[in-house]
């Protein structure tokens, strides 16, 4: 595998970021079921290491086409957790200014356009930044996030087919949570797997344990650097898990509390980085602690700016629909 | 000043903005080799070469969502599907996606993509290859929409929306490629949002827009005959509308014809319809009345295909109506 050696301060730095889109998330649904945080609520728990893995292999130039669980590709893209925190409670000084809420949100400076309320819409939008990479910015790279639900859509095989006609440097990253809202990947496709679907478009595909951030770090890194190169996309599955229900109060029918519990306990994603750190690298109780206050400080940071943004105004609400002619060159 | 045919005045448009602007490209079924199916784009790959004409596989999901994902980062493209009866294959990037790129980031990014496609019948295509369906696009807020009627206005149009940092829909119409019309040499540009007067009168407005105009233009020849001047007001575009050149006209007729080829129900003449009986009530006197494509599939056989739309001869007859005191009921 290709990429930079992770030594103790990336492992950490991994570590990190999967910790604050976790407290991050968490304090969202707190502030959700005061009332505060409005919206449909997508969370991301459980695949933090997807994002981390994935965007560490990237730079803040490079483009990702995100969805509708979007906060962790977000954070590990470097966006402004304020104005995310902002956004999902509908203030001006969210990244949309409060109209776009928590399926939509953007972080253009770091390369995030748009987060998406339509599932396997990312696929064809982020070739498209791939498709902007290889004519106008050699070197850059795009990444399309997608679910298992998304990858049963036909933009799946659109996206796929032009990406690799046109070797396009896009990495498609297939976060295989196992679970459509209520429908698995066994009742929604023949095969269980979306990796070895590459081959069919001549697209070399991986399927990597999506809750080792390690795994999909080199996976990813091994993916940018061939998309770099010019030789064209990558399909990477991550095999991993949605810790929460599909929206906050989804009531889970369709999987047992067992079959949550099991995952918790033995392959989170953070739980398994925290152990790895502690026995190969000499992390203490001490130093998990600090970490972990820190982060709860910049997210409590996020809150209170975010609390104290005035809502977005109803006399705004026109605002943007078009944007203005810009001055020429 | 010379005539140029419609397609011409297209790919005359492309060539020039391509020229002016490296980040301007061409995407879409058929475009490169033979220059589109209806020769819109002839002459841009020998010019340009297949990294900024590019041809694509039949994928009108990925055409429109590849463009605009490329637009958004800042390239300009023009990104074709060949019918617009082929939207329904890429409706999510129309309804969700570029159309509310600008709004929903407040602004932050935005999509400066034109989407060139063409509707209509006449060349007997059978109903899922000659319909109007720019009501369907008029209605999703974000999204300009463009119909030019002649050679001279598909150009000057076309250069505006690839310099309009926003998302337009440009449809052509494929009974307008082959007519011809003068188009200066020199450079020029159309706003988007600004009707033309493409006739002048004083006892009816035919409000209208593509290639009814024609239809409206021969009516208004034989009526003038019988002493009635229909004035013809060409939309252009439909989004955005400009309301103040209708309110001009219908304050000094006092009479409308609304006509288009799409289909009557629900279509975009029932919304200019209720804007001037909304605000111009006053000013009439006739009920605004509405020539239209009949609410069916468009039928195939030559006939039926041009009796289910607006004719000259259907306008003649409601304009002799509401001019004679009466009503005009499509």
């Amino acid at each position: 595998m290709s990429g930079e050696k992770l030594d103790r301060a990336a492992l950490v730095e991994m570590y990190r970021t999967m910790r604050l889109i976790r407290t991050f998330e968490e304090t969202a649904v707190d502030y959700f079921k005061q009332g505060l945080v409005i919206g449909n609520m997508h969370m991301y728990v459980g695949e933090e290491a997807v994002a981390t893995g994935v965007c560490r292999a990237l730079t803040r130039e490079d483009y990702v086409a995100s969805t509708h669980r979007c906060d962790g590709h977000l954070i590990a893209k470097g966006a402004d957790i304020n104005a995310m925190m902002a956004e999902l409670m509908g203030r001006q000084g969210g990244c949309c200014g409060g109209r776009a809420g928590k399926m939509h949100q953007t972080a253009p400076e770091v390369g995030l356009m748009s987060a998406n309320g339509i599932v396997g819409a990312s696929l064809t939008l982020g070739t498209g930044h791939a498709l902007y990479c290889a004519m106008f910015a050699p070197g850059r790279v795009s990444v399309a996030f997608f679910g298992d639900g998304g990858g049963n859509q036909g933009a799946f095989h659109e996206a796929l087919n032009l990406a690799a006609l046109w070797k396009l440097p896009v990495i498609f990253v297939c976060e295989n949570n196992h679970y459509a809202i209520s429908t698995s990947v066994e009742t929604s496709t023949a095969l269980g797997t979306f990796y070895q679907r590459g081959a069919s478009y001549g697209i070399p595909g991986v399927k990597v344990n999506g809750n080792d951030v390690i795994q999909v770090y080199q996976a990813a890194q091994a993916a940018v650097d061939r998309a770099r190169r010019g030789e064209g996309p990558t399909l990477i599955e991550c095999d991993t898990y949605r810790l929460r229900g599909h929206h906050e109060g989804d009531e889970q029918t369709y999987r047992t509390k067992e079959e949550v519990a099991q995952v918790r306990l033995h392959n989170d994603c953070i739980l398994r980085m925290c152990q790895l750190l502690r026995e190969e690298m000499g992390w203490t109780e001490q130093e998990d602690r600090e970490l972990l206050q820190e982060v709860e400080r910049q997210v409590e940071a996020a809150v209170e700016f975010a609390r104290n943004s005035p809502p977005m105004a109803v006399e705004d609400m026109e605002e943007n629909l078009f944007i203005s002619a810009k001055e020429e060159g | 000043m010379k005539k140029i045919m419609y397609r011409e005045a297209i790919s005359s448009a492309l060539a020039e903005e391509m020229r002016r602007d490296g980040r301007v490209f061409v995407m879409g079924e058929d475009v490169a080799v033979v220059g589109g199916v209806y020769k819109a784009t002839r002459g841009l790959l020998e010019e340009f070469g297949p990294e900024r004409v590019r041809n694509t596989p039949l994928s009108e999901l990925a055409i429109a969502g590849v463009a605009a994902g490329a637009a958004m980062c800042g390239a300009r493209p023009v990104a074709e599907i060949m019918h617009i009866d082929f939207m329904g294959c890429c409706m999510d990037i129309m309804l969700n996606q570029i159309s509310k790129m600008c709004y929903k980031t407040n602004g932050r990014v935005h999509v400066p993509l034109v989407i060139r496609t063409q509707g209509g019948r006449g060349r007997s295509n059978g109903c899922t290859q000659s319909q109007s369906l720019e009501a369907l696009f008029t209605h999703i807020p974000g999204l300009k929409v463009v119909m030019p009627a002649t050679p001279y206005d598909a150009k000057g149009l076309l250069k505006s929306a690839i310099r309009d940092e926003n998302p337009v829909l440009f449809i052509e119409h494929k009974g307008l490629y082959q007519t011809r019309g003068e188009v200066p040499e020199e450079e020029y540009l159309i706003p988007l949002g600004r009707a033309d007067v493409k006739r002048w009168g004083r006892d009816v407005t035919i409000i209208t827009y593509s290639k009814t105009v024609l239809a409206a233009m021969a009516a208004a020849e034989k009526l003038s005959e019988q002493g009635i001047e229909a004035e013809v007001l060409d939309l252009r575009c439909l989004v955005p509308l400009d309301f103040e050149t209708i309110a001009q006209s219908v304050e000094k007729t006092g009479r409308v014809i609304v006509a288009h080829e799409a289909c009557r129900r629900g279509g975009y003449g029932a919304e200019v319809a209720a804007e001037i009986g909304e605000r111009l009530f006053d000013e009439l006197d006739a009920p605004v009345c509405r020539v239209c494509g009949a609410d069916i599939p468009v039928p195939n056989a030559t006939l039926p295909e041009q009796e289910s739309a607006p004719t000259a001869e259907k306008l003649i007859r409601a304009a002799q109506e509401i001019c004679q005191g009466g009503r005009h009921i499509g």
